[in-house]
């Protein structure tokens, strides 16, 4: 089991009012690791508008992430990107019941906070967005609210963990409609999951350490990692997928859930293929409810994909090296 | 005879309620299998079911499309115990509405007589931790996690409140069917799914 409990009072939690003379504690890692447990084999989809969040939340998106523009608008654009408007935010979160995310910059606490402020459910940390600060990620134990980080590979990940990301999501190649990167990253980790594990298994602690450092991370998280045989939050895919297939094939790699941008909101059949992309999600092991949902997609709506070979901006290398 | 215990994998922590259930079974020495189930197949051939915590209109909308949401109400009716945890206490209850929304037009099963408000406690900054008691089932001290979590309103006259929060009733039981707001999968006691497997015989 991923273990959430236990960790009451280490976590830097808040110490609420007493409520019937029970204590109340906020924000414990727990509470924070859970809400992203609550989200498992589910679709989180980018939005920008607040029609985009009801058809989401009527085809089953299980959250909504609120972006000022989608991931391929914001290739198109140039420019910096920022947070999406904090009026666009509330007007999403009054209109639906699921929980609503939001994105800052890398780095950039204050933005964080405000984000916080407004209440939204999760922060995600993204290489979406023109990173504030190249050298360090934000130190997100501090935060009541669970922040969710991208990787391209377990040192990242667990690099992000250990600044108190409470979700991971392997990245792709964001507003791409390509699910190559997605894939290739995901089967990085889950490669090197497989190391770490076999090494741990081996009781060769002396390589763990050579491991811990190599990967600029803790002993005691490598042998965690080890002992679990995957990373210790829950881990989504993201980054390029756009057709109910994209999902399946990465549901079957071992990812806990989907993040889907720009492939929806930017093709032509937005309600249709929102719908087909949770179906196939959910019934990612049954071939026959895929092709399904396949079939309710036209390949002639999917949005143009791009080969991430000839990219000018390759948003994944954003915050890798920290 | 070996009893089969499911947990609803539509979507939610389904994992965490098998490792839970599979600690219960162990503890409790008794003759059970923990299963993931899905499809109407899977959910006739069980004697008893955990709904997990998830999205509740997603796990809605989900079990209607494959047309498990029908072979549930069936077996709930005849009597198999069923445990529904947070979004799953949703998908029992009777009439459900958002705290910010309003009333929701979303499927539910209808087999548990209780008016319930979704994300009653607030969004996902004011979610926590708590002790909780139970009495009536003897669980006298309960470490109650509650994210984003629903509260019952009203109670109907044959349902019964085990365990309120500040005043609001986070868990109910009626028969064989019990909900509650909390998470009891997400911490390493098991004894309340220990005593939802005493129900099944």
């Amino acid at each position: 089991m991923i273990s959430l409990s236990g960790e009451r009072q280490n976590a830097r939690g808040i110490i609420a009012d007493k409520i019937n003379s029970f204590d109340t504690v906020r924000g414990t890692s727990t509470v924070k690791r859970g809400f992203a447990h609550m989200l498992k084999n589910g679709v989180v989809m980018d939005v920008t508008t607040v029609e985009q969040a009801q058809i989401a939340e009527e085809a089953g998106a299980v959250s909504v992430m609120v972006l000022d523009k989608l991931p391929s608008e914001v290739r198109k654009a140039g420019g910096v990107a920022r947070p999406a408007s904090i009026k666009i935010i509330e007007e999403i979160m009054d209109a639906i019941t699921i929980p609503v995310m939001a994105k800052c910059r890398i780095g950039h606490v204050s933005e964080a906070l405000v984000l916080q402020e407004t209440d939204v459910d999760m922060i995600d940390e993204s290489e979406v967005l023109t990173p504030a600060d190249e050298f360090r990620h934000i130190w997100k134990w501090d935060l009541p609210t669970p922040v969710v980080n991208g990787a391209r590979s377990l040192a990242e990940a667990l690099r992000r963990i250990e600044e108190g990301a409470s979700m991971i999501r392997t990245k792709g190649e964001p507003g791409t409609g390509n699910v190559a990167e997605a894939i290739k990253h995901i089967k990085k980790v889950n490669d090197e999951l497989r190391t770490v594990k076999a090494i741990y298994d081996s009781g060769d602690n002396q390589d763990l350490v050579r491991i811990a450092r190599e990967f600029k991370v803790s002993y005691d998280i490598v042998e965690q990692t080890g002992k679990l045989g995957r990373l210790p939050v829950v881990n989504f895919a993201a980054g390029g997928i756009a057709t109910p297939a994209d999902a399946a094939y990465l549901m079957s790699l071992g990812c806990d859930g989907i993040f889907v941008g720009s492939g929806i909101f930017h093709s032509d059949d937005a309600k249709d293929r929102a719908r087909a992309i949770v179906l196939a999600t959910t019934f990612w092991n049954e071939s026959d409810k895929v092709k399904e949902a396949q079939k309710m997609i036209d390949e002639r709506q999917s949005m143009l994909g791009l080969d991430v070979g000839t990219l000018e901006l390759r948003m994944q290398d954003r915050g890798g090296s920290a | 005879m070996t009893l089969t215990v499911g947990v609803l994998s539509v979507q939610g922590d389904v994992y965490e309620n098998i490792l839970s259930l599979r600690s219960a079974i162990d503890d409790l020495g008794i003759d059970a299998n923990a299963v993931e189930a899905k499809t109407p197949e899977e959910i006739s051939s069980l004697d008893g079911l955990i709904i997990p915590g998830g999205e509740s209109t997603t796990i809605g909308h989900l079990s209607l499309a494959n047309g498990s949401m029908k072979v549930l109400k069936e077996k709930i009716a005849n009597g198999m115990p069923i445990l529904g945890i947070c979004a799953g206490m949703i998908m029992l209850s009777k009439t459900a509405s958002d705290k910010v929304v309003g009333q929701t037009d979303q499927p539910l099963l209808d087999v548990l007589d209780i008016k319930l408000e979704r994300n009653s406690f607030g969004r996902q900054k004011q979610s926590f931790e708590a002790d909780v008691s139970l009495d009536s089932v003897g669980i006298s001290k309960f470490n109650g996690v509650f994210i984003r979590a629903p509260s019952v309103l009203e109670v109907g006259s044959d349902v019964d409140v085990l365990a309120k929060f500040d005043e609001r009733i986070v868990a109910v039981k009626k028969g064989n069917v019990i909900g509650t707001s909390f998470h009891p999968e997400l911490t390493q006691d098991v004894s309340l799914h220990k005593y939802f497997l005493s129900l099944i015989k």
